[in-house]
């Protein structure tokens, strides 16, 4: 146990996710090394992304204005969008520049163990986006795991009727990888997944 | 296949211990409680990731150390692998063949195959149905490791699905539970899709160990009257299903119906009451069944002969399993004791523990060691 502050200091740095008890002792000494600009500007960030992050009143996405800037974008695409459970997974998908349409973060995954259900899931938002007619295709990016495969079944099952179509990633081979570390479960999913060639 | 070293490190009353080994049969000697089981144990724990003793992995930790690890070499098809496992109670634990890292623990499956042959096996021919189902999982595990996932992924639906019928049941008894009920489609439709891919595979397997049981058993129970020599298992569903569906979309389509079928029980008792969690297998001999009829040496010959068929079984896909007698011979009489040492001492690599030497038959000679107090020294 340290003295007072610093051990106030290791103990809020353990709470944070990915970070133990050893990381959390580094971390501290750090700042009690490093430069006093540098610790003001760290912590002056920290209160601001409270204050000032808010969350895209449209679709969920961390945004600095009512807005997040692909929402407030006129050149994107309206007839598309694509679904997914973090504000971090339309990073990802950004990072492809590939798709060119809008986002809905829906902010987890069906998991009833950890007590959500559609109810704490921004769902009730994506049906009032849908209801009138502009999006034509609804991309499901959901994580390809248990609970993400589980959200992707129910929205399926509620957004059928609606009669836009609604397609699923497709999960398989890494690129650049070597088939022969694939895992089983990843190359039977590849199987079940595989396409025609010939057009 | 064989072991050729085995090394363990604060495991069970282990704080350090090398043995080395070889091909043939081993016997292990010592007192009870001196630490023969723990040997063979880390052997099976390899090859299954669980121990037949307990069902966690805290008491296999000796005590006051945080963390176990088992260490063995073995020879397969002339090529030698170093495996490794650390058990980390609490935590996840960690797996290295030759020395390199594993994704996930359950990767080491599929490396070491061994059948284990203990008193604690009597439970599956007397005791509950989950005996019989781990039994299976566990032989299924050592054929095809990719179901150690599958399994996993059933558990966890599971697991969610149950805790959905609770809130969904009392929130049906109070106010409303609509959207609770709503989801819960989602969750029948992945159960009834992993739960077919999980029964098919057990459906098969039982297939496939029926003809080996029947020759165990009367090999075992040489003496048995006529019309008790003949044991055979069939697989139990938790409900009505054609006897020779092995197709997995029929499998689902019948898994599906029936939760339909039950949903009102399932919601007034908070739990899935279909899938292959409730399923069992039912041992006959003869005409009766093996649980309840048998007596207490014929539901011995059953618990040897199954374990003896999963042997011929792995044996017959290609590749020998270690064979591990664990504390056997004692509980068996002279007549048992003679043709159970006369099948195993085909095999590649035998393990045998024993209180005294005069338990183990004589046509099983070989390395022998003696155990006392943690100690394993070579006689």
């Amino acid at each position: 146990m340290y003295e007072g502050i610093v051990q106030d200091l290791i103990d809020e740095l353990g709470r944070l996710p990915g970070v133990g008890p050893k990381s959390a002792q580094r971390i501290a000494f750090y700042i009690l090394d490093a430069d006093p600009g540098d610790v003001r500007r760290l912590a002056e960030v920290l209160t601001v992304v409270k204050e000032k992050v808010r969350f895209c009143i449209t679709c969920g996405n961390v945004a600095e204005s009512e807005q997040c800037r692909i929402c407030a974008d006129p050149r994107r695409d309206l007839s598309m969008l694509c679904v997914v459970e973090e504000s971090k997974d339309v990073v990802a998908v950004e990072r492809t520049r590939e798709f060119r349409g809008r986002y809905h973060v829906l902010g987890g995954a069906i998991s009833p163990i950890e007590g959500i259900g559609p109810d704490e899931l921004r769902v009730k938002e994506l049906m009032q986006r849908l209801a009138d007619d502009t999006v034509t295709e609804v991309i499901l990016a959901t994580d390809p795991n248990l609970e993400g495969e589980a959200t992707a079944t129910y929205l399926t099952r509620l957004l059928r009727p609606l009669g836009l179509r609604v397609t699923r990633l497709a999960s398989g081979l890494p690129v650049g990888g070597d088939l022969e570390y694939a895992d089983e479960v990843t190359l039977g999913r590849a199987f079940e997944g595989r396409r025609s060639i010939d057009d | 296949m064989h072991v050729t070293h085995l090394s363990l490190h604060d495991f069970r009353s282990y704080e350090q211990v090398d043995v080395p080994l070889s091909a043939g049969t081993t016997a292990f000697i010592g007192a009870n409680g001196h630490g023969k089981t723990n040997l063979v144990e880390a052997i099976d724990y390899l090859a299954t990731l669980g121990s037949h003793r307990v069902a966690s992995d805290a008491p296999l930790v000796r005590a006051g150390a945080s963390q176990a690890v088992i260490r063995a070499s073995v020879v397969r098809d002339e090529r030698s692998a170093l495996l490794e496992v650390e058990i980390n109670p609490g935590k996840a634990n960690r797996a290295r063949v030759n020395r390199s890292q594993l994704p996930r623990a359950r990767d080491v499956l599929g490396w070491m195959r061994a059948v284990l042959f203990s008193p604690e096996d009597l439970a599956l021919v007397k005791r509950d149905p989950s005996d019989r189902r781990g039994f299976l999982d566990k032989l299924l595990v050592l054929r095809s490791p990719r179901f150690a996932g599958v399994k996993a992924d059933y558990d966890r639906i599971l697991r969610q699905r149950n805790t959905l019928l609770k809130t969904a049941g009392f929130a049906r008894r109070g106010t409303s539970g609509d959207a609770a009920v709503a989801t819960l489609d989602v969750w029948d439709e992945h159960l009834a899709h992993t739960g077919a891919e999980l029964l098919a595979a057990r459906l098969q397997l039982v297939d496939a160990l029926q003809p080996y049981l029947g020759t165990a058993y009367a090999r075992v129970a040489a003496d048995a009257t006529a019309d008790r020599t003949s044991a055979a298992v069939t697989y139990k569903p938790s409900f009505e299903l054609a006897e020779a569906v092995r197709d997995r979309t029929v499998l689902s389509e019948a898994l599906s119906a029936e939760i339909a079928r039950r949903r009102k029980d399932e919601l007034d008792r908070g739990i899935s009451l279909v899938g292959p969690h409730r399923d069992d297998l039912t041992l006959t001999l003869g005409e009766l069944p093996a649980k309840g009829y048998a007596s207490h040496g014929e539901s011995w010959s059953f618990a040897l002969a199954l374990r003896l068929a999963s042997y011929d079984l792995l044996r017959a896909d290609g590749d020998d399993p270690v064979l591990i007698l664990d504390d056997v011979f004692a509980e068996l009489d002279r007549g048992r004791r003679d043709q159970l040492a006369a099948i195993v001492g085909t095999a590649e690599q035998v393990l045998v523990t024993a209180a005294v030497a005069e338990d183990v038959p004589d046509r099983l000679t070989g390395q022998r060691f003696d155990v006392h107090d943690a100690q394993v020294t070579s006689v």
